[in-house]
């Protein structure tokens, strides 16, 4: 069958099982958009307000579903607006295909009209990229980007096709839908090891991250963890996995983890992490993390390994795999003098300090959302104090549920996310947990909730300033605040209803609870404007560089 | 752990952008590279890139892993700097005028090196060798007027049968 490039495309992405893609069209894109035109019945593009946005809400829907999220913009300022949406999905391994259209090949390197090298933009922030030349690789180009991006560890990837190409003219082979190969999975006499060194030990800890849920173990993992009784935490990348409340369930562990995590790391004579690269805000000191532990390794990227902390064992391949395996090969036990230990700092330590501080309070927030939504419920959040809050006391969520930019920390992630997690699960109940900081980034993706009327319910957490810098300003920088008052105006209700959506506003958790109802009975988008106190802060924080022992906790 | 010097042998596809890519990746990931070379190799779809850089073994072995990720790189050595045949060819243009050629000439000699070009006031020295011997010649030569130096810097083969090889990627890819 002869198909032009933008039919080629769009029958490749189809073939791939993709059944949504998020994008913003312009001139050198004009052609793919005819081609979707001719296709609206098989597949869905939704239009966003920025190309930021379409690359976040892909994101969203990638992270929701584990499936591979797509973009499509078109050439120069079209495609540097995903920047920022692809450098979030390479930090936390999230799978998307990035199709940008660029000038004609005639035209390249003449610094024509929105002409921009993407391919050389994105090259430290995505997997792989393709700049397609000839049009007889281009189905083979978007098939193998599918290929990159959902196997392995997850990755962006973009191809940038010039505009003759889409409009040329090829046959196209029809294939099958790409399906990963099994992953390779560690040796038996591996994982044999790691048995006998968890029989061994008297106080092991697990800390996993975002691998467990890119490896769908989220299972494997609390089957282990029930065996073995081995306590757990995890960075923000895990949040939601394993219940909260859970006596084995310490929490997040790092800058702002507990502190309970924080001692049992550093008391910890074994760790096991899984699917956790000690980023920086993990392993806070490199040299005095986890200091009586053995530390065994789990990843699926070899070059994680000792990249940033030098362990005593690696194990490279699938998680998923590994924590089958290992299951039969460990003992069921009960650890009576280390939980009680355990138990002990949680109830010491881990409880929110709140003196003098008015008005609703973001724990009553997040209790509230776990007490009304069931299992089926997504939260993305945005980046600062409002998303350390929303990990740290989001109750009900699972593998999936919590949606974050962890790496990057990119303000303004939020609301596209929560858009694409909408997009992929319509039946779930899609919490968008922002700041009047975060959400001034990219709040212009309400056109997008209305237009679609998707039921993302928008809550911010107004405490009038960029209050994670605001909170450094007065730890660190002796109250000196600069640009972090900005003393806005903005009226969140007016503004949503001005977008077409349903605004409120709530000061105490009671009105919290009657307008969250309110708001989830409706229509379409909502937003919840909840006035907090400016000085509520982020606790425990470890400042850079220290340990649990120099954790500020009021 | 101690820095030190390392000469890795990648083979690439032969494609557009792909040195930019494998110097991106020593860019991003702040990784020295003190010479780098690249030709086509005998197959004509794969490049053979060698590059000198430096770092304690933690360094030159993420170096190792984080390049072999790349979906382009098909196979990356760590050359043994004194196993391997290592060789790099110099340029350097001498001032020389007529009382000091022969001088010159005979230092030439002595490391066999080639006169390629003459001039009233300068000659042009080629060397080729492995680096320790170009770094001898040159602690002779600095002793002149050098108007002018290029190196290519260093490739490297292993010795005896062992050859590098493309491997099979696409079971492993992470």
């Amino acid at each position: 069958m002869k198909l032009t490039g933008a039919e080629i495309i769009i029958e490749v992405l189809i073939e791939q099982g993709v059944t949504d893609l998020f994008g913003y069209p312009g001139g050198a894109a004009l052609n793919i958009y005819e081609a979707l035109y001719h296709r609206q019945d098989r597949i869905k593009h939704y239009l966003t307000a920025h190309e930021q946005g379409a690359t976040h809400a892909a994101d969203g829907y990638a992270r929701a579903t584990g499936k591979t999220g797509v973009v499509l913009a078109t050439s120069g300022p079209g495609a540097t607006n995903t920047v920022t949406g692809i450098a979030t999905a390479y930090l936390d391994s999230v799978p998307l295909v990035v199709i940008t259209a660029n000038v004609g090949t005639s035209l390249i390197g003449k610094d024509s009209f929105q002409e921009v090298f993407i391919t050389g933009i994105t090259q430290p922030i995505t997997k792989h990229n393709y700049a397609v030349r000839d049009i007889t690789k281009l189905a083979d180009t978007v098939r193998h980007a599918f290929m990159i991006a959902g196997s392995g560890r997850r990755g962006p990837v973009l191809i940038d096709v010039p505009k003759d190409i889409t409009a040329a003219v090829c046959e196209l082979t029809p294939a099958p839908k790409w399906t990963e190969p099994k992953a390779p999975s560690a040796p038996q006499a591996e994982l044999k090891k790691v048995a006998d060194l968890i029989s061994k030990a008297k106080r092991p800890v697990i800390c996993f991250g975002g691998g467990i849920i890119s490896s769908e173990a989220g299972k494997e993992l609390v089957e282990f963890v029930t065996k073995t009784q081995i306590p757990t935490c995890h960075t923000i990348m895990g949040t939601g996995v394993i219940g909260f409340g859970d006596h084995l369930d310490m929490g997040m562990i790092g800058m702002h983890g507990s502190m309970t995590a924080n001692h049992a790391i550093d008391e910890a004579d074994l760790m096991l992490a899984l699917g956790m690269r000690f980023s920086d805000r993990v392993a806070l000191n490199l040299r005095d993390f986890a200091p009586h532990a053995t530390i065994v390794q789990f990843d699926i990227d070899e070059s994680e390994i000792r990249k940033n902390i030098l362990v005593d064992m690696a194990i490279i391949g699938d998680l998923k795999s590994e924590l089958s395996g290992l299951i039969p090969l460990v003992e069921s036990r009960e650890r009576p003098e280390w939980l009680g230990m355990i138990a002990k700092w949680q109830s010491a330590f881990d409880l929110v300090n709140g003196k003098n501080i008015s008005g609703i309070r973001p724990v009553e927030i997040m209790e509230v959302i776990g007490e009304k939504c069931g299992e089926n419920t997504v939260v993305a959040t945005d980046v600062g104090q409002h998303q350390m809050w929303a990990a740290q006391f989001c109750k009900k969520t699972r593998p999936r549920g919590f949606l974050t930019s962890g790496g990057l920390g990119t303000m303004g992630f939020g609301y596209g996310a929560a858009i694409g997690a909408a997009v992929a699960l319509p039946d779930a109940t899609v919490f968008h947990i922002t700041s009047d900081g975060s959400f001034h980034m990219n709040m212009n993706e309400a056109c997008t909730a209305v237009s679609n009327k998707l039921k993302v319910i928008t809550i911010i957490l107004d405490n009038k300033v960029l209050g994670m810098v605001h909170q450094w300003q007065t730890d660190f920088y002796n109250n000196h605040f600069f640009a972090t008052e900005p003393e806005r105006k903005s009226d969140y209700v007016k503004l949503a209803e001005g977008f077409g959506a349903r605004g409120f506003r709530a000061e105490t958790k009671q009105e919290f609870e009657k307008v969250l109802a309110e708001a989830l009975k409706g229509e379409g988008p909502a937003w919840i404007v909840c006035p907090i106190d400016r000085d509520e802060k982020v606790l425990p924080l470890i400042p850079n560089g220290g340990t649990v022992r120099s954790a500020i906790v009021e | 752990m101690s820095v030190k010097k390392a000469i890795i042998a990648l083979l690439v596809e032969n494609n557009a952008n792909v040195l930019s890519r494998v110097a991106m990746l020593f860019g991003k990931r702040g990784y020295n590279i003190d010479s780098l070379t690249v030709s086509e190799t005998n197959d004509p779809s794969i490049s053979r890139i060698t590059v000198t850089t430096q770092g304690d073994d933690r360094i030159i072995e993420q170096i190792i892993l984080q390049t072999r990720k790349m979906v382009e790189v098909k196979a990356v050595a760590l050359e043994d700097e004194n196993e391997a045949i290592l060789r790099e060819l110099l340029l350097v243009k001498v001032g020389a005028d007529e009382s000091q050629r022969v001088a010159i000439r005979e230092i030439c000699e002595i490391y066999k090196a080639s006169i390629v070009d003459f001039s009233p006031s300068s000659i042009v020295c080629e060397l080729t060798g492995k680096p320790s011997k170009i770094n001898g010649f040159l602690d002779i030569v600095e002793k002149y007027q050098i108007l002018e130096l290029c190196r290519t810097g260093v490739t490297a083969m292993d010795r005896g049968s062992k050859i590098m090889v493309c491997e099979n990627k696409e079971s492993h890819r992470s």
